[in-house]
């Protein structure tokens, strides 16, 4: 199979003075690099596995060491920005106790590391840093080598001491030393990854459980770092695609004349409704795409946004019980009081900063694909579908895009160079319009969520109802499923199926609150289980799963943060019904020590003052100023967060301007404080902008939120409030996740800071100044009523 | 059309149609990883130069415009070895996620402050008004600058 590395890696070859053909000939093994040779400037590492090798019971599929002691490790878990590249560094420095300068990474290429999956959900941590996976490895790695140490001294690993790659006899004379290269450099283990290998106690990290800086910050802020947007390939064209200009639109003609005079154009490539040119320049590529002349059919129509939330609620739905003690409507009955309300959440998109980009070379029957897909074996699958190869033919370099925070175009668009390259027989790049990214890419689902709650005399709640519609087409493609993306849909192939069910099954799992539609405050008991975070015995939680008219997908906290967002605000309602202080109202329905834990130090951090809402003596004009509070488990158990804002709402503009945000997080083991940092910031800011002002908009035809100024995010000047990180380290307990836990939070501490500030609840995202006007005029028509 | 361009300090011919995007020559004919097309609409900063100590958007700025003017990108203002003190300053910081925006955040936060190094906070987070970072990284950004602007105000 022809291979191509990256240009980083071939030149970090050059520079070594190897062509990888003669490396692959002297040695039988191949050599690989980091992807940035400005970083580590020479080739160190040995790789000894072979091509399309997945083998990841196989320690040497993860880790290899060098005859000069350079370690190097295979992941299938990347980074597109959040730190984690580094700290899987760290990972493999700690385990196999050598200096951090020594570990090389390689991630995410079929062709040479471990089959991952997908790259998201927060799972990285608890996957690869627990005792599986790429700390298994590392730590099978220490004890081999300790083994192979005491062989070649002539006694028992015990007493051994593994210190900076060099092993010693802590208690022998001091000719007793072997290095790791010593031992193994250049060679295989030929072991099985050790279930029994004993991961180091957080207690004795050296490496693990600092701020390492990160590898890549130098490149990237002197402009040095390769995106995939940067990969050129030797005679790489250009390629745009043309998507339809309504949804459902399809291709009745396609008039190849109208873009002839455009310079350097090689092809119009229409294959049923996907539609796509190459050229020569990226420039000419844009142009073609925007002057080719295609008709189309009507779109199907799209149903009206202003009614969005009703509409849901009327269409054919697959329902599913979670859970339903089977007593909700009789207690709701007998309860002293019953609290209502209905809480609504728009799509939204990824709106990755740069529109998404890749490069495909098709020859013949073989494939690479540079991609920035957070799914590199799965898109080798069905990038292969689509093209008609072989999957083991089809090679995907993950090669990281902008920040992406879920399935943005990035896989798309992975599609439309593989069938440009193929129809050309050449490399093609290809990059998104702005357009094209934000009408098509796969939005976070739109939820419509009704909930009740009884409470009984003293004003406890004794029953939880929640109920919840959302829409939803498509998703990650996996393995086999490209049309649940625009460019396999365009292709002829259907997203994953829908089956309307209704009345959904009585529940009969132990309850899974992957995501997070179950409040924390209810007990959650499936027949003998109780899973809940909460003591709310009566309870029932159904969701309504109906069709969306366009193509969704895991957006950061997916349906975790919608759902977070109905519950947590809706605890606020209850707590102020009944005139109970936030936290100390929210401690005494849980049941669940680290998510208290953590709002008891979010609120000793803030110095919150108890006391019910809304704050007394605000007067109803003017700028008010309020603190709410709101936490959550992360998919039930992947993460404890709770976070404090602060805010200033003008009354008379509506504007919200949140003035401090105290974040106290637990995710285990902390493996990189600083990266657990940036990632609560960046998390608690893009939250702030989802809740205030990003929304997708349609018309009776199409998407319209389709650049920086139809849809609206916060920009970097926006007066950012002061953050205040807690972080919770559990040295005794698992790793689980922190990319995704503060966003979770956001939009209810903030409406709940709102209507502490000013008695005015806000049950729709996002908090726009309209919106917030509107709820402010509400509460002055309730109050004269 | 053959137009040199003064990139980095570096003059170079470049035979492109003159209405190219200065981005598309930067990023393709010149190879350069530091301006990034982003939205192709001058809306987000992710393609931003400094052209004649101005700061502007390559990705609607026609290349034939700026033939005599002296470019910079971000790979011109330092190197991972030698940073610039206001690169340094993002690394001090750790003020990135995944990088994609640093063009338009670090460039137009420097030629703002080469012309106005007594800029305040404030002054300073509104020239950065029109710049965009999706993974908002907004404070430890602002740390960055405003470390770099105390510290050449020195």
């Amino acid at each position: 199979m022809k291979t191509r590395l990256t240009s980083d890696a071939r030149r970090a070859l050059a520079d070594a003075g190897f062509t990888r053909r003669a490396f692959l000939k002297g040695s039988g093994a191949l050599i690989v690099t980091f992807a940035s040779a400005a970083t580590f400037d020479r080739v160190n590492g040995v790789f000894a596995q072979g091509f399309n090798g997945t083998g990841s019971n196989r320690l040497d599929s993860w880790i290899a060491i060098g005859q000069d002691g350079i370690v190097t490790a295979y992941t299938g878990k990347c980074d597109f920005g959040q730190g984690l590249y580094t700290a899987q560094m760290q990972l493999v420095a700690e385990e196999l106790n050598v200096p951090f300068d020594r570990v090389r990474l390689i991630q995410c290429d079929t062709s040479m590391t471990p089959d991952q999956g997908t790259t998201s959900g927060q799972q990285s941590h608890p996957t690869n840093f627990n005792t599986t996976n790429l700390a298994l490895a590392a730590a099978t790695a220490r004890e081999t080598l300790l083994q192979l140490a005491a062989v070649r001294f002539g006694g028992s690993a015990n007493g051994l001491v593994a210190k900076e790659g060099v092993i010693s006899a802590s208690d022998g004379p001091s000719s007793r030393r072997v290095s790791y290269a010593e031992l193994i450099g250049g060679k295989k283990f030929e072991v099985q990854l050790d279930p029994k290998a004993r991961r180091k106690h957080p207690r004795e990290w050296t490496v693990l459980g600092t701020a390492v800086a990160r590898v890549d910050m130098r490149d990237m802020v002197t402009g040095r770092f390769e995106f995939v947007h940067n990969v050129r390939v030797p005679g790489m064209l250009h390629g745009a695609v043309v998507r339809p200009p309504s949804v459902g639109a399809t291709v009745m003609g396609v008039d190849e004349s109208s873009v002839r005079d455009v310079p350097g154009l090689v092809n119009v490539v229409v294959k049923q409704n996907f539609v796509g040119v190459v050229t020569q320049k990226p420039w000419h590529a844009m142009q073609a795409a925007s002057r080719l002349k295609v008709s189309w059919s009507a779109g199907t129509g799209l149903p009206s946004q202003r009614d969005a939330y009703q509409q849901i609620r009327t269409q054919p739905a697959a329902d599913t019980l979670l859970v339903d003690s089977g007593d909700v409507d009789a207690t709701l009955k007998s309860a002293a009081t019953v609290v209502r309300a209905t809480y609504q959440h728009p799509y939204q998109m990824h709106g990755s900063i740069g529109s998404s980009c890749a490069v495909a070379d098709v020859q013949g029957d073989k494939a690479t694909l540079w991609s920035a897909t957070q799914s590199a074996y799965p898109t080798r699958n069905t990038t292969a579908t689509l093209l008609g190869l072989k999957q083991e033919n089809v090679r995907v370099i993950y090669t990281r895009g902008a920040g992406c925070y879920g399935i943005n175009g990035a896989d798309t668009v992975t599609y439309d160079a593989a069938m440009l390259s193929q129809a050309v027989g050449k490399p093609v790049r290809v990059q998104l319009s702005r357009k094209d990214e934000m009408a098509w890419e796969n939005y976070g689902n739109l939820f419509a969520i009704d909930q009740r709650i009884g409470l009984d005399a003293k004003n406890n709640i004794i029953v939880w109802d929640y109920e919840a519609w959302s829409a939803a087409r498509g998703g990650r493609p996996g393995y086999n499923t490209p049309g649940n993306v625009v460019t396999g849909s365009l292709l002829g192939l259907n997203p994953a199926g829908f089956t309307p069910r209704s009345p959904a099954p009585p529940p009969s799992q132990p309850l899974n609150n992957g995501s997070n539609t179950a409040p924390s405050y209810i007990a959650g008991r499936v027949r003998d289980s109780q899973n809940g975070a909460g003591i709310v015995r009566s309870e029932r939680v159904l969701s309504h799963r109906v069709r969306s008219p366009f193509f969704t997908g895991p957006l950061r906290a997916p349906e975790r943060l919608q759902n977070t967002f109905a519950h947590e605000s809706f605890m606020d309602e209850i707590a102020a019904h009944v005139k109970a202080d936030p936290v100390e109202y929210r401690l005494r329905h849980l049941n669940h020590a680290r998510l208290s834990a953590a709002i008891r130090a979010a609120a000793k951090a803030a110095n919150w003052q108890t006391r019910p809402s809304p704050r007394p003596g605000q007067r109803e004009t003017g700028v008010a100023s309020g603190r709410g509070i709101a936490c959550v488990c992360y998919e039930g158990d992947n993460g404890y967060v709770a976070m404090i804002a602060d805010v200033d709402v003008d009354q008379a503009s509506g504007q919200v301007r949140v003035t401090r945000l105290v974040v106290a997080q637990d995710c285990g083991p902390i493996s990189n404080p600083d990266g657990m940092r940036n990632q609560i910031e960046g998390g608690a800011i893009q939250g702030m902008s989802r809740a205030l002002g990003e929304e997708v908009t349609w018309d009776a035809e199409k998407v319209t939120s389709i650049d920086w100024r139809t849809y609206h995010p916060l920009p970097l000047g926006f007066a950012i409030p002061k953050i205040e990180t807690v972080l919770i380290n559990q040295p005794d307990v698992e790793a689980c996740g922190s990319g995704e836990t503060a966003i979770t939070v956001v939009a209810a501490a903030i409406g709940n800071a709102i209507f502490d500030a000013t008695g005015a609840r806000i049950r729709t995202v996002p908090f726009t100044p309209e919106r917030v006007k509107a709820a402010l005029a509400a509460r002055r028509s309730q109050s004269t009523a | 059309m053959a137009i040199t361009l003064k990139v980095n300090g570096r003059s170079q011919s470049v035979d492109v149609d003159p209405a190219t995007p200065l981005l598309y020559v930067l990023s393709d004919d010149l190879a350069l990883h530091g301006p990034k097309f982003g939205c192709g609409l001058g809306q987000c900063g992710a393609c931003t130069v400094i052209s004649n100590g101005q700061a502007i958007r390559s990705c609607v700025t026609p290349v034939s415009t700026v033939a005599n003017a002296e470019i910079r990108t971000l790979e011109g203002l330092g190197t991972p070895e030698k940073p610039h003190p206001i690169q340094q300053a993002f690394i001090d910081e750790q003020a990135a996620q995944c990088g994609f925006c640093l063009s338009g955040v670090i460039l137009t936060a420097k030629a703002f402050l080469d012309k106005n190094p007594k800029a305040s906070e404030q002054q300073i987070q509104q020239a950065l008004s029109g710049v965009l970072c999706r993974c908002y990284v907004n404070v430890r950004m602002l740390k960055a600058v405003n470390r770099y602007a105390k510290e050449a105000a020195r």
